[in-house]
């Protein structure tokens, strides 16, 4: 049984300009000892939808299921879900600067976080947990650091204590929301190490939320794209990297710079994307979307198995065939030319298939 | 920019030599007295031809933007030169710099903090022409609907305020700003850093067709090594003050002589599931020390999987490594050779 279900989860929130529509329908489900990457851009609603799950999105509305191990999270009282926080999912968050007190030294920090959902711990149990704490995400010298104060602490040190702090109650999931992010390339990989390494060892299930394609392709097992509120595409790792369907993942994969495409230019998706007061009708990618059928601009494709076999999720109107990297212009363009696409589209697609890249 | 020739190597635009930036650490109180020196920049020589564009990598506290920032004469060096088109600005006073920072122009990392949120777009685009006096005012308005719509801005947001607009299209604001003085040389600290992926790569393709329509020369800093890989002719490598390694743009990525280089090479993250998992990653233990008490010798000895006595001993001069080209330097007296299996843990499979 999955340890997470989410089903058909909508937050909005209205606000003096309009209802801010943050996540539409959102379903997914995180097993245990798994990893889950939520990739999107800026306003996609991949940190809404997290912080819902555990309470952190007050005034806004909410619609759904979030079943935790049993319990529906969204039913709970914010007593009851006191308790859940931090001892059965933690959470991480990307600035840790901000995140610890800093008049507070780092291990009483910890401690108290033991002592506050452990009434019978003492303060010298609840003290030597965090030294034991410390020591086991990699700081060295626990029994001195517990006295610092965050600003003596690097910023991959207090990463290391956040995460240290995340641990403290053997949480079942931990969710990990940017937590690289503000770290130089070799204190990102160090932590991302130490956070395979701890799951290993204690089977948490983590959701890891970023904006970053190489940080999932490095953690991740499973992969949910968002774009505007919605799941784009959904799947493994696997399929999300090689045989993405999506037009908007395809088009994030696009835009990085790889060394191993010797382009001079790079293909960036172009446009910005839609105001989540004001979106388009229709598919939400549809106004920056190369392979738009004249259906896109008036339904909103469901999110729906392109795959037989295998559990691969997307919500586009293309063909299931349209996936994989480069996949079957040709295709494309018959289908435009069937279904009597309009003129840009159709030069668009006739552009895609006659580049080399795609052959 | 990529697919760029090469300059002719007599044709250098920008040249430092052995720039040396220290900030003085003085106790808080009445006397005021100098305990240490941050030494954020310590003897850095680099020369960028005309029309390329040199990739500057390092972590956090490597000294990257201070060394921007002197060679834009924003801050004054402690010691060393830098010469711009052969002539020394180094320390020149305001006036005499006057002519060169028209030639000189920055783009920042933050397209919310370097942009004045209470003034209108035209006007902060048009403020070079104002304080340069190179635009009469009556001819401001269309010079700089000009350069707007070059940015691929729409030209009647003229009067809109940087509020109204998003993160990459401030960025556009930032490079029209740049650009309106016909720079020679622009410094970009960090310019796409704060952009969503693919509004990242749209101010990617930007900046390079600038760069080959005005023939502009840009020093690119930033910690995304694929970008700079992208954009780059030939790259830096700073660490703690100091270059590690430096060289046209393959050699340096595909045989990295510096330990450091190699690590950094290693933990930089493909979005590329099958690479991530066939990766060798050299752990580098510990954080970047403190540029105030730099460890002696080699700085990158403490955390150096290769390091031996020496390298805490003497400190190694940046130089040719037995069979690269004359242009690829490295500091480092035992260099990783070509196969070299520096690698100290491998990502396990995951099914």
């Amino acid at each position: 049984m999955a340890l997470l279900e989410v089903e058909d989860l909508t937050v909005s929130f209205p606000t003096a300009d309009g209802v801010v529509k943050a996540v539409r329908g959102v379903s997914f489900r995180v097993e245990p000892g798994q990893t889950l990457g939520i990739v999107g851009e800026s306003g996609s609603g991949k940190t809404v939808l997290t912080q819902t799950l555990i309470g952190l999105t007050p005034g806004a509305d909410i619609n759904g299921k979030a079943v935790f191990d049993g319990t529906d999270l969204l039913q709970l009282s914010e007593a009851q879900l006191r308790r859940i926080r931090g001892a059965r999912i933690s959470v991480i968050f990307q600035d840790p600067l901000t995140s610890l007190h800093p008049l507070y030294r780092v291990g009483w920090q910890i401690a108290e976080m033991v002592r506050a959902h452990e009434a019978s711990a003492s303060r010298k149990e609840a003290r030597d947990r965090a030294v034991d704490l410390l020591g086991r995400v990699g700081i060295p010298r626990p029994e001195q650091r517990v006295h610092d104060y965050p600003h003596q602490f690097s910023g991959g040190m207090r990463q290391r204590a956040m995460i240290a702090m995340a641990l403290a109650l053997a949480p079942k999931m931990i969710i990990a929301d940017e937590p690289t992010t503000a770290l130089d390339a070799t204190v990102q990989a160090q932590i991302l190490d130490l956070l395979l390494q701890l799951q290993e060892e204690s089977d948490t299930a983590l959701i890891m939320i970023t904006h970053d394609l190489g940080v999932v392709a490095d953690i991740a097992d499973d992969v949910m794209v968002m774009y505007a509120g919605r799941a784009a595409e959904k799947g493994t790792k696997h399929q999300i990297f090689y045989e993405s369907h999506h037009p908007y993942t395809k088009g994030l994969l696009e835009s990085i710079p790889n060394s191993s495409v010797a382009a001079d230019r790079l293909r960036p998706i172009p446009g910005q994307p839609p105001s989540l007061i004001n979106l388009p009708a229709g598919c939400k990618f549809h106004p920056r979307c190369g392979y738009v059928l004249d259906r896109c601009v008036c339904a909103e494709p469901e999110l729906v198995r392109i795959d037989a076999v295998a559990d691969h999720g997307s919500a586009c109107w293309l063909p299931a065939e349209a996936a994989g990297v480069g996949a079957s212009a040709e295709k494309l363009r018959e289908q435009a030319v069937r279904e009597g696409r309009r003129g840009a589209a159709v030069e668009v697609a006739e552009a895609i298939a006659a580049s080399p890249e795609v052959a | 920019m990529t697919g760029q020739a090469p300059a002719a190597s007599g044709d250098v635009l920008i040249r430092v030599d052995n720039l040396v930036k220290h900030f003085p650490v003085r106790t808080a109180g009445f006397i005021n007295r100098t305990v240490g020196q941050v030494q954020a920049v310590d003897g850095v020589s680099l020369a960028i031809p005309r029309g390329t564009t040199l990739g500057l990598v390092g972590e956090t506290g490597s000294g990257k933007s201070t060394l921007a920032r002197c060679i834009a004469g924003l801050i004054p060096a402690t010691s060393g030169t830098v010469h711009f088109e052969g002539r020394d600005i180094t320390n020149l006073p305001r006036q005499r710099m006057a002519p060169f920072r028209r030639n000189i122009q920055m783009i920042f990392q933050d397209p919310y903090g370097s942009l004045n949120p209470r003034r209108r777009v035209g006007a902060i685009i048009g403020d070079p022409f104002a304080v340069h006096k190179t635009v009469p005012a009556d001819e401001r308005k269309r010079k700089v609907q000009d350069l707007m719509e070059r940015v691929g801005l729409n030209p009647e947001h003229y009067n809109r305020f940087p509020a109204e607009f998003s993160g990459g299209q401030r960025q556009r604001i930032g490079v029209a700003r740049a650009l309106a003085l016909r720079p020679k040389l622009i410094i970009c600290d960090e310019p796409v850093s704060a952009l969503d992926v693919s509004i990242q790569a749209q101010v990617l393709n930007l900046l390079a067709d600038l760069q080959r329509e005005y023939g502009l020369t840009y020093l690119f800093i930033a910690h995304d090594l694929e970008v700079v890989r992208h954009v780059s002719t030939s790259v830096t490598v700073m660490y703690l003050g100091k270059i590690a390694e430096a060289g046209p743009k393959n050699p340096v990525y595909d045989t990295p002589r510096h330990p450091y280089t190699a690590a950094l090479l290693s933990a930089a993250l493909a979005a590329d599931p099958e690479a991530a998992a066939a990766r060798q990653r050299i752990i580098l233990t510990g954080d970047i020390p403190s540029p105030i008490d730099p460890p002696s010798g080699c700085r990158f000895h403490p955390r150096c999987p290769k390091a031996q006595e020496l390298c805490g001993r003497q400190e190694p001069p940046l130089e040719v490594k037995a069979g690269d080209a004359a242009t690829h330097l490295a500091a480092c007296h035992f260099p990783v050779t070509a196969g070299e299996k520096l690698a100290t843990a491998s990502r396990r499979a995951r099914p």
